[in-house]
């Protein structure tokens, strides 16, 4: 073949899967576009209609109502308290689950599937659903919340760790087994110190989420401020709605910062 | 002291080492010399059980080791200490960590469940780096160490194995003829001064006469020679690295021309 022609057989290779990207992309906003207009995104009257209601319950929402501040704190360091237990409860669950379910320090490849669909069920089912099961369970309160909070994380926190240990590099767990060392051993001296940053990482990130999680849980009557938020919003006390949300969102804000902090000191 | 009979090693159709039966004495270095792909670190590997023959038995002090499990093929490990071409260090843990990885046989499994290290293991793992003159880096991640001082950890962390048998993989294809030589140095030190028997791989063969006490040399997967380095006349090298470089190059191989652009200046004119 001469140079030319193979060039141009290169180019045309190159046009294809150019053509091939253009058209998946159109397919992709097409689905979209389908979607809006399917969930009723593009029906122009609704949101003309709703402009009278949606304006009475933004004047209903300020000046936000702080009076009841006093009684929010309690539940505020509730669903706090929430989040840091449900994520200790979740690394101490998904660690050993994780390590089982990593195809490099699994002991069968059964093993390994069994637990790859188990914590993919865990974290199908969402929280709101499992704390409504926990509060039938235990009761009322903040164990719930705790409980369905780790379990659901359960199914992503140890998908995440379980990626991270996937990914070690080989070698020094070649050199650890070679040296005599256990499955144990291999996993503590060859493993976890070369995926501490990364589960460190989830960690924090899923404490910042179960604090934002915990807030709604108490929806369903697991504890923690959402249960005064529910209250409210039952009681149509809309500009108690509001302060309870720009509670929430300053607590946020201070725990995204001290996970942060941590993210940072703890590299 | 070790013995290998009738040694053999399939990977798929490939026969990796074929037939290999060898005696080797206590306190001798040895050089497996050959070309890449000859065998060689499979045949080392074997030894520590990092991979299980086909066929064949290795002998230590008349126990066949091929046959050990669980406790015992640990501890068999443990007495054969092995160094590998990439040295396999963890990066992101500090230098005495890394050579404390070596002492995993001799901590209790209840000890070894909490990750602590003895007080004397840490001083042995100390004094192994101050004999390689890097007892100051002991605090610094390995992955911030040159290839030459990686390379001397994980020496070290072979020697607070406390083995009677150390096996090392092509310990010096990463490193830089200076660096070559401290290693190599060390090595040496290891054998002279602690009587530890050392097989060592290279593909130098400089380096493997300068060193080894005795050659083996491997083509194939078959032991071709065996002899003192003396032995090993520019004939039989050319044998032994010959052989291989006939199979491996393809007959109707050749690399052809390419046609280049036009040179811009030629355009111009």
């Amino acid at each position: 073949m001469t140079p030319s022609r193979a060039f141009d057989a290169i180019l045309a290779d190159e046009r294809r899967s150019a053509m091939r990207g253009a058209a998946l992309v159109s397919l992709i906003v097409l689905a979209c576009l389908f979607s809006l207009w399917a969930t009723g995104f593009f029906d122009a009257q609704r949101f003309a209609e709703s402009g009278p209601a949606i304006s009475q319950l933004a004047s209903e929402m300020v000046p936000p109502d702080f009076s009841r501040w006093q009684t929010w704190l309690r539940p505020l360091a509730d669903t706090l308290a929430m989040s840091i237990a449900g994520t200790a409860l979740a690394v101490v669950i998904s660690l050993p689950l994780a390590i089982l379910a990593a195809p490099n320090t699994s002991p069968h490849p059964a093993v390994y599937f069994v637990l790859r669909t188990l914590l993919a069920f865990l974290r199908s089912v969402p929280e709101l659903i499992l704390g409504v099961l926990f509060v039938a369970a235990v009761g009322f309160g903040a164990l719930p919340g705790v409980l369905a909070l780790s379990l659901h994380s359960v199914g992503m926190v140890g998908k995440f760790y379980a990626e991270a240990i996937e990914h070690v590099d080989p070698k020094p767990l070649e050199a650890a087994r070679a040296a005599g060392a256990s499955d144990m051993q291999v996993i503590l001296h060859a493993v976890l110190p070369q995926v501490l940053p990364q589960l460190t990482d989830v960690t924090i990130y899923r404490w910042e989420y179960h604090f934002r999680a915990s807030a709604v849980l108490g929806i369903v009557g697991a504890g923690g401020i959402g249960f005064e938020l529910m209250a409210a919003l039952r009681l149509l006390n809309y500009d108690q709605v509001s302060a309870i949300l720009l509670s929430i969102l300053a607590c946020v804000v201070v725990v995204d910062s001290i996970g942060a902090f941590l993210r940072k000191s703890l590299k | 002291m070790l013995e290998l009979k009738g040694l053999n090693r399939s990977f798929g159709s490939h026969r990796a080492v074929r037939d290999v039966t060898l005696e080797i004495g206590s306190g001798e270095i040895v050089g497996v010399i050959g070309r890449s792909g000859a065998g060689k670190s499979t045949l080392l590997r074997m030894i520590n059980r990092l991979i299980d023959p086909t066929s064949g038995s290795i002998l230590f002090k008349g126990v066949d080791v091929t046959q050990l499990k669980g406790a015992e093929l640990r501890d068999w490990r443990r007495r054969s200490a092995m160094i590998f071409q990439q040295f396999n260090l963890v990066g992101r843990l500090d230098v005495l960590n890394n050579v404390l990885m070596g002492r995993v046989g001799h901590v209790s499994s209840l000890r070894s469940l909490t990750g602590l290290w003895p007080r004397d293991d840490r001083a042995m793992a100390l004094s192994a780096l101050d004999q390689f003159d890097i007892a100051n880096l002991a605090a610094q991640r390995a992955e911030t160490l040159s290839g030459g001082q990686q390379q001397r950890v994980a020496i070290c962390r072979a020697l607070v194995q406390e083995p009677e048998l150390l096996l090392a993989d092509e310990p010096i294809a990463s490193l830089d003829p200076r660096n070559t030589k401290i290693v190599m140095d060390a090595l040496l030190r290891i054998n002279r001064h602690y009587g530890i028997t050392v097989i060592c791989n290279l593909h130098d063969l400089d380096l493997a006469r300068e060193y080894c006490g005795r050659l083996i040399g491997m083509a194939a997967g078959s032991v071709v020679f065996d002899g003192a380095p003396e032995a090993l006349t520019p004939d039989v090298a050319r044998d032994l690295y010959g052989l291989e470089a006939n199979e491996v190059m393809d007959p109707n191989g050749g690399i052809r021309a390419m046609p280049m652009p036009t040179p811009a200046a030629t355009v111009a004119a």
